[in-house]
């Protein structure tokens, strides 16, 4: 297989009249998205995007993943905007992607054009009018390579530009066959899909069920807001598959919403993208002791992830879950400084080879240069690895751990301290909801934020004054009404830095 | 009985410089986001010493400053 599409053909032929996609407001069988797709291939290609980027400035909706489809139907590749985002950031995207196509909606068209950018603007609904051009768009395919770029996908750059990870459609082929495979993805699993299209773990929802004829019912947004009802939404859509991010799942444990409602048919929950808080976990668990329960890890660069640990244990409160082992097709590397191998247990930075790597990022040299290196463990032959800039260490069981960001270790009176070990610490105190460690270096002090139950200050003291060194206590505790978060619903770690800087 | 400027002061801490009538809608808008939906409900467990369910956390009942007054009413009952 060479083309991501081959995926949908195979799929249409095998369970055209099933539902494939769903959101708030449409559903559509794989005919209905195999018919679409095309429509909008054909539009699309009318704009000569072959081999060039397509943005797509669409909502959280069934007609983005159309105009996903559509954009590889076409020969091209996409880069989802978000329209959340105020126009300055939006561009700084389109500025380095340069897009030969905007696809937009008319709800949407106004912000568009206001972005002022060079290329031409096609609306979905004129798109998916278009009369389909089988001959041309069988052209296209036989014209493809697996080598070509099925997206690029902007990471957010805490520092800097924002880098686009530039992924082929081999490596998207090769991750949802072994992702598919490993959790049991099928023609039965309806996934209820959290994160944005522009955020690599959706990749996992729509990729696994393009190959296998598995349902994606996209989840409105808002109803993250009000747990009972997303809980509700889950089970009238039949939801059996969850991979969302962990802050996701703790809006339902912080309310304990299992407890006040019909379980949805959940099977198989997968969690990525930050620190899975084991009170969570445990949380889920005792409602679903029969469900399949994976901690994933990796970064953009490397399609989705690299790492995965399927929970076959009982895990403490504040006891880390581990990252685990490499998945299939992904060689991970623990490489010390001077680019030599950790010994056994020891800390090292993560380093991946293999089938899931990015091509690199896009329009960025000199960046890809600095990430994507040889591997310096394979003289023989010239091998790409990526470094992931994680530092990890393999555990007595074989197993690796995340120690944390290379770059966010921090030092504090005198001490290499990783602020997640204090998070971990934290966690298990009772009323505790959320909380998030911030080192504030121009005060240079340790401030622990959190969510709970009011007075909570006292009693978080006492537990890690028994439980870490004195340097790792931290020097402010600040209790927050709401832990904010990013547009991926994660924690939002520069907005807790901008808090900081009011004290 | 509480009033709608209380609900109003309220929005106004969470997210200063809101604009709101007292049927605007809140939610579909995005004008407040989950992490303001939030905000606003210990926001009104604390001030006006509410238990707040999450059966009362519904999208009916946050999605205008009118509706929020009709529960912190029947909450406070």
């Amino acid at each position: 297989m060479k083309h991501i599409l081959e995926l949908l053909d195979r799929t249409v032929r095998r369970w055209g009249s099933r539902t494939a996609f769903g959101d708030e407001h449409i559903t559509l069988t794989w005919d209905e998205v195999d018919t679409a797709v095309q429509r909008v291939g054909t539009a699309l290609a009318q704009y000569s995007v072959q081999r060039r980027p397509v943005a797509l400035y669409l909502d959280h909706e069934v007609p983005c993943l159309l105009a996903m489809l559509g954009t590889l139907a076409a020969g091209g590749f996409y880069t989802v905007l978000d329209t959340a985002q105020p126009p300055e950031r939006v561009r700084r995207i389109t500025g380095q992607l340069e897009p030969a196509l905007l696809v937009t909606d008319a709800a949407h068209r106004e912000a568009a054009d206001a972005l002022g950018l060079a290329c031409p603007v096609v609306e979905m609904a004129d798109a998916l009018n278009a009369v389909p051009d089988s001959f041309a768009l069988q052209t296209l395919r036989n014209e493809s390579l697996d080598t070509d770029l099925a997206y690029v996908l902007f990471t957010s750059g805490s520092t800097g530009a924002p880098k686009g990870v530039a992924i082929q459609h081999r490596a998207v082929l090769a991750y949802s066959a072994w992702a598919a495979a490993t959790f049991g993805i099928d023609e039965t699993t309806v996934f209820g899909n959290q994160t944005p299209f522009y955020f690599s773990m959706s990749v996992t929802d729509l990729y696994t069920s393009l190959r296998t004829g598995a349902q994606v019912q996209v989840l409105p947004r808002r109803l993250f807001s009000f747990p009972v009802q997303l809980l509700d939404y889950l089970t009238v859509h039949e939801v059996n598959t969850l991979y969302w991010v962990p802050s996701a799942l703790g809006g339902v444990v912080r309310w304990k919403a299992l407890d006040y409602t019909a379980l949805p048919p959940l099977r198989t929950i997968l969690f990525a993208g930050e620190t899975m808080p084991t009170p969570y976990l445990n949380y889920w668990q005792a409602h679903y002791p029969e469900a399949l329960f994976a901690n994933l890890f990796g970064p953009t660069e490397t399609t989705d992830i690299c790492a995965y640990y399927i929970v076959d244990r009982a895990f403490s409160d504040d006891e880390p879950l581990p990252i685990g082992r490499a998945c299939d097709n992904c060689g991970l590397l623990v490489l010390t400084d001077d680019g030599r191998a950790a010994e056994p247990g020891a800390v090292g930075e993560l380093c991946v080879r293999g089938s899931f790597l990015a091509a690199g990022y896009y329009n960025m040299p000199d960046k890809t240069a600095e990430r994507f290196c040889p591997n310096p463990l394979q003289p023989h032959y010239p091998e790409i690895i990526y470094r992931t800039g994680d530092l990890v260490r393999y555990d007595e069981n074989g197993l690796l751990q995340y120690m944390g960001r290379a770059d966010n270790q921090i030092k504090h009176m005198g001490y290499r301290i990783e602020l997640g070990e204090i998070e971990t610490a934290a966690f298990g105190q009772e009323g505790l909801q959320s909380c998030a460690c911030i080192y504030d270096a121009p005060k240079d002090r340790l401030v622990l934020f959190f969510t709970g139950r009011k007075g909570l200050e006292e009693e978080l003291r006492v537990r890690l004054a028994g439980r870490l060194p004195a340097y790792m206590q931290p020097t402010a505790y600040r209790r927050l009404q709401a832990m904010p978060q990013n547009q991926n619903g994660k924690i939002d770690r520069a907005a807790l830095r901008a808090l900081c800087k009011e004290d | 009985m509480h009033t709608l400027d209380e609900i109003m002061k309220i929005l106004a801490e969470v997210k200063p410089g809101i604009e709101a009538e007292p049927d605007t809608e809140l939610v579909r808008t995005g004008i407040l986001d989950s992490v303001d939906i939030m905000s606003v409900v210990m926001a009104l467990a604390e001030e006006f010493d509410l238990e707040i369910s999450p059966l009362d956390l519904k999208e009916e009942n946050f999605h205008t400053p009118n509706a929020i007054l009709d529960l912190v009413n029947r909450l406070d009952d």
